[in-house]
């Protein structure tokens, strides 16, 4: 029956999850787990979906491909906006002025011209040209009867990219009925941006289906100058404002794109920019089947792009220059097909279906080999496939946590410094990395991950000592003294003489999450301590997060931008949890590294910013809010075929960067996948063996006597 | 029969109605409409006002059940629970917590999970009506033994082996089909082999055990006697009178899952990648998308009740002593 079936579907592989059409072709395969929620760029913000924005929208800056640590440059932009200061007075200050004399902060921003659209409905017009409008702006039930999906619409047209599509983006972060999830943040510096949502909102409230024309709101903090120039004033230093202008929040939406998607019929129909986006990058999505399939294909419109001629030392041995000054994209298509479990997602990766793979804990073993070392190389099964395994230290950190607010472990006493000293020499995070992590981390010295400014190379006096030039954990004897100096000798509290119990508030449950929880009991057993594993639910722990209720907890944090300041924010009193809902989840606070916060996140990178960034770190790891953790390391395997792929945490835009080769591609494909045919006779073969004594017998039945057959015997009878 | 039918039909209406009570408790007793705004609004730079302003444009800034503001019958309907519930009656779905139409993509995915659903019901009836025939056949034999042992041994087995075994065996080492994925019309054949082929091996041993049973029951009968004393061959009176007869309670069985099949299934729509209605409704729970836990819901309920009035019909066609009153 299947090689009945398959043979009917003429495939060079019987495997192969493609048409057979798009052999040869210049396409790359990839996956994605969940479907995207968000393709608005006004809401879009996680990892899984910026995949997708990213290759579609062009904010004005992107990061540099090659070089580390990560640069910013121009994208959309002519060039990187020089921020321009004030002060109360209107005198402009210098760049270095500090952030109390600032009352704001000037960007001026000039993009390139000739910059096009892709191809989309929202602009075709119609009519003569004394009484042009759009043909898709006004949808009667007729023409909506035979739209179903965008590509539906008969005709497209584009446009030139102006400053005034970014002026209306930064408006719809402030729509009310859009929930941009950086509009809290940014009512805190862009002026005027919680006033004008005041003002929306006032609007909506006479008729909330109703599309505003937000060119006809005035936002004062953001201005068209001319054509291809735009300023964003700001109400205070903000340095790091220049990374949000590498994100898609701050691309251009066009007023004509906002007013067709507005359309009730269309919404009806699922078509809207939260499905269909609209941009000027060198990709355009063109199928969104997200509970299947979707695909990038190149923008017929886009005004290309060269390769980068200039990387990090190393690069070009690794041919990642190659391609230098060529114009970009490389690829035509891009496929990404809906992958929910690992298995399946490995194993056609091993097939060639997938051009390029995480490592899941799974297919580690049969992956990755580490050495003595720690050093991670490919098995002979994946160099024997000519796989090339890419690893690098993700931007992010995992940490366990201290509440500062809870009355045993928290608070800034000598006796709760000691207390939580021993614990995170105990805590031996080289363990859970080893364990649970299979080797794929760095153990924290303090918040700020590899590859960012100010990231502590020296160890953590603390929890570490240097033996033979490397960090290494304390002994759990020296912990034990530091309890004992804490009041809690062998893990019993003198004053009480009760055995301190302590408490670990966590959303891990069910069986998965037993292995790792008993590595926490255990860690703690070595001093002696009892801890207690306090698991609920996710809503419920982020609740008593919020409420500072929880003890000891576990958390991280992927940086948003590759700056300090998006990880010592982490431990910025006025931005605690607790009361304030920030993002500082230990609800630490110490006036004196507030203080140099609040220095150093206006500093530029440099001696000056570093020493400020090394004093705060000393200050935090004195006072012990965080057990460290770790950084994780992410590792990614590649085929032969596809190059000039570089590990980029924080640039998402970077497909177009990729080349395939798909005739290495085709050949390794029908090399791995040639259908094997022997089981499936011998199946039939073995079926024929049972079914002919069966069919004989049946036979012989048939030509007994009914009389026979009517009188069953007893073992007959007892059969039922 | 019409009389049956509409008094039955008015019986769903409280039943629906309970359905939805329980499923609306059990959701917000596990979720606050807080809890749901931040799920949709993610975890970072998330303020109060951010998820205020989410439940307003959402209805979920309302009172759950009871409006003690409001007055009249107010109280009742300016309520959550009834401004998310009340529309369903009339199939109105309404929006997903991420703005997308239920109803659309309910009607886009119900034709994935056919596509499993139709072929592995018809084949797999086919078969373990078949092969339990057979074993009923050679009942006490070598062979009805050895069919017992291995219904049970395949109904011993967990669902997830035979998906991975499958994927492993015939995809992964034989490369015969695809190891998962889904295409459109002629071309979704080849991803729908495996999945086909694994549920009809994980059911064919209850299905075989199941059906021997009432063959068994009925081949005791004094019909089959006085069939078998007419000189009829045993094929003919299991083939012909038995499974005639035994056709109600195979109806009970088959009729009653008819219009939910479409329902799709959780697990192996997640292994086999295929975008049907069971991954729809896991994505929901995941995503904590209550408008689509709810409508599904609502949706298994009123086709499982019209499963089983077309089970009370089809009683009326294939027994003629059975009359609907």
């Amino acid at each position: 029956m299947i090689a009945g079936l398959i043979s009917a579907c003429e495939m060079q592989q019987w495997n192969n999850p493609y048409p057979d059409e798009e052999s040869g072709k210049n396409i790359l395969y990839s996956s994605f787990a969940a479907r995207p929620k968000h393709l608005d760029p006004a809401q879009s913000y996680s990892s899984n979906e910026v995949q997708f924005t990213a290759q579609i929208y062009e904010p004005p800056l992107q990061y540099h491909y090659l070089k580390r640590p990560y640069q910013l440059e121009p994208l959309a932009a002519e060039w990187v906006p020089v921020p321009i200061y004030y002060d109360a007075q209107g005198n402009e200050l210098d760049e270095g002025a500090e952030a109390s004399l600032v009352a704001k902060a000037v960007y001026e921003i000039k993009i390139k011209p000739g910059i096009h659209y892709q191809p989309h409905p929202a602009f075709v017009r119609t009519g003569t040209q004394d009484e042009e409008h759009f043909l898709y702006h006004d949808l009667n039930n007729k023409q909506l009867g035979d739209i179903d999906v965008l590509g539906d619409f008969a005709q497209t047209a584009s446009r030139e990219l102006t400053a005034a599509d970014y002026v209306y983006q930064i408006k719809r972060l402030a729509h009310p009925k859009i929930h941009s999830p950086i509009f809290g943040l940014m009512i805190e510096y862009i002026d005027g941006l919680f006033d004008y949502s005041k003002e929306l909102g006032k609007q909506l409230e006479a008729d909330d289906k109703a599309w505003i024309d937000l060119r006809n709101h005035e936002l004062s903090g953001v201005e068209i100058i001319d054509r291809y120039t735009y300023r964003i004033t700001l109400k205070a230093k903000y340095p790091q404002f220049q990374y949000w202008l590498a994100m898609p929040f701050f691309a251009p939406i066009p007023w004509e794109v906002d007013r067709f998607y507005t359309q009730p019929g269309l919404t009806k129909k699922n078509i809207t920019l939260d499905w269909y986006p609209v941009g000027t990058g060198p990709y355009m999505l063109t199928v969104n089947n997200p509970n299947r399939q979707m695909i990038l294909e190149r923008n017929p419109n886009f005004r290309g792009e060269a390769y980068p001629s200039e990387g990090e030392p190393g690069d070009k041995a690794a041919g990642l220059l190659v391609d230098a000054g060529k114009t970009m994209p490389f690829i035509d298509k891009v496929v990404f097909s809906l992958e929910k479990e690992g298995i399946p997602y490995w194993n056609k990766f091993l097939q060639g279906y997938y051009d390029s793979s995480g490592v899941a804990s799974d297919s580690f073993d049969q992956a990755v080999n580490i050495s003595g070392g720690g050093d991670a190389t490919l098995t002979s099964e994946m160099t024997g496939r000519g796989i090339d395994l890419l690893t690098t230290v993700a931007t992010s950190t995992y940490y366990g946590g201290f509440n500062m607010l809870d009355p045993v472990v928290g608070g800034y006493s000598e006796r709760a410094r000691l207390l939580r000293r021993a614990i995170a020499i105990a805590l031996d995070y080289e363990e859970f990395i080893s364990i649970f992590n299979n080797g794929r981390g760095i153990p924290g010295q303090g918040p700020i991950p590899p590859g960012i400014f100010g990231h502590e190379e020296a160890i953590n006096p603390y929890v570490y000592e240097s033996v033979d030039g490397r960090p290494q954990r304390k002994s759990i004897e020296a912990a034990r003294a530091l309890l004992a100096q804490a009041g809690y000798p062998d893990g019993v509290d003198e004053k009480s003489g009760e055995p301190l119990l302590l408490y670990y508030d966590t959303a891990a449950v069910g069986p998965e999450a037993k292995a790792t929880l008993d590595w926490w009991r255990k860690q703690f057993r070595k001093l002696n301590l009892q801890l207690v594993i306090r698991s609920t639910d996710y809503n419920r722990f982020q609740q008593k997060m919020r409420d500072g209720k929880a003890q000891i907890f576990s958390w991280g944090w992927n940086a948003d931008y590759p700056d300090p300041e998006n990880f010592l924010f982490l431990l910025y009193g006025p931005n605690k949890k607790a009361e304030l809902n920030g993002e500082n989840a230990a609800n630490y606070i110490n006036k004196e590294f507030d203080a140099l916060f609040e220095d150093m996140k206006n500093l530029a990178n440099g001696p000056e910013r570093a020493s400020v960034i090394k004093e705060m770190i000393d200050i935090a790891r004195k006072d012990g809010p965080w057990l460290w953790g770790f950084h994780p390391k992410v590792f990614s395997l590649q085929h032969a075929w596809l190059k000039n792929t570089k590990p980029a945490d924080v640039a998402n835009n970077t497909l177009k960067y990729k080349r395939v080769d798909p005739v290495l591609r085709d050949a390794r494909r029908a090399e791995w996948n040639s259908p094997i045919l022997w089981p499936l006779y011998l199946i039939i073969s073995l079926l024929a063996i049972v079914i002919t004594p069966a069919f004989i017998a049946y036979k012989k039945r048939q030509r007994a006597s009914a009389l026979s057959s009517a009188s069953p015997s007893r073992s007959e009878r007892g059969a039922i | 029969m019409l009389a049956y039918i509409i008094r039955r039909l008015l019986y769903a209406i409280p039943i629906l109605i309970g359905v939805n009570l329980i499923t609306f408790a059990l959701f917000f007793v596990v979720n606050t409409p807080d809890d749901v705004a931040r799920v949709h609004l993610g975890d970072k730079y998330l303020n109060e006002e951010a998820v205020a302003n989410w439940k307003a444009a959402r209805g979920y800034d309302k009172p759950l059940i009871y409006n003690a503001d409001a007055s009249g019958i107010d109280k009742f309907q300016e309520t959550i629970f009834f401004e998310k519930s009340a529309k369903l009656f009339a199939f109105d779905f309404g929006a997903a917590d991420d703005g997308r139409d239920i109803g659309y993509d309910i009607r886009q995915r119900m034709w994935p999970s056919l596509a499993i659903a139709i072929p592995s019901l018809i084949i797999g009836l086919l078969i373990n009506i078949t092969v339990a025939m057979m074993l009923a056949f050679f009942r006490a034999s070598y062979i009805d033994i050895a069919g017992v042992i291995a219904g049970v041994t395949l109904m011993s087995i967990s669902s997830m082996f035979y998906i991975i075994g499958g994927q492993y065996l015939i995809s992964k080492s034989l490369h015969l089909v695809p190891i998962s994925g889904y295409d459109e019309g002629l071309s979704a054949i080849k991803f729908l082999v495996l999945p086909i082929i694994v549920g009809l091996i994980s059911g064919i041993g209850s299905g075989t055990r199941w059906y021997r049973t009432i063959f068994l029951e009925e081949i005791n009968c004094d019909y089959v006697r006085t069939a078998r004393a007419k000189g009829l061959f045993e094929s003919v009176v299991l083939f012909k009178h038995v499974l005639k007869n035994a056709m109600i309670p195979i109806l009970t069985g088959v009729v009653v899952i008819l219009p939910s099949i479409f329902m799709g299934s959780l697990v192996t729509e997640s292994f086999f990648g295929i975008p049907g209605l069971g991954s729809y409704v896991i994505d929901a729970i995941r995503a904590q998308d209550f408008a689509i836990v709810r409508a599904m819901v609502f949706l298994g309920s009123v086709l499982y009740i019209i499963g089983l009035i077309l089970t009370d019909i089809s009683y009326t066609l294939v027994d003629p002593r059975v009359r609907l009153g």
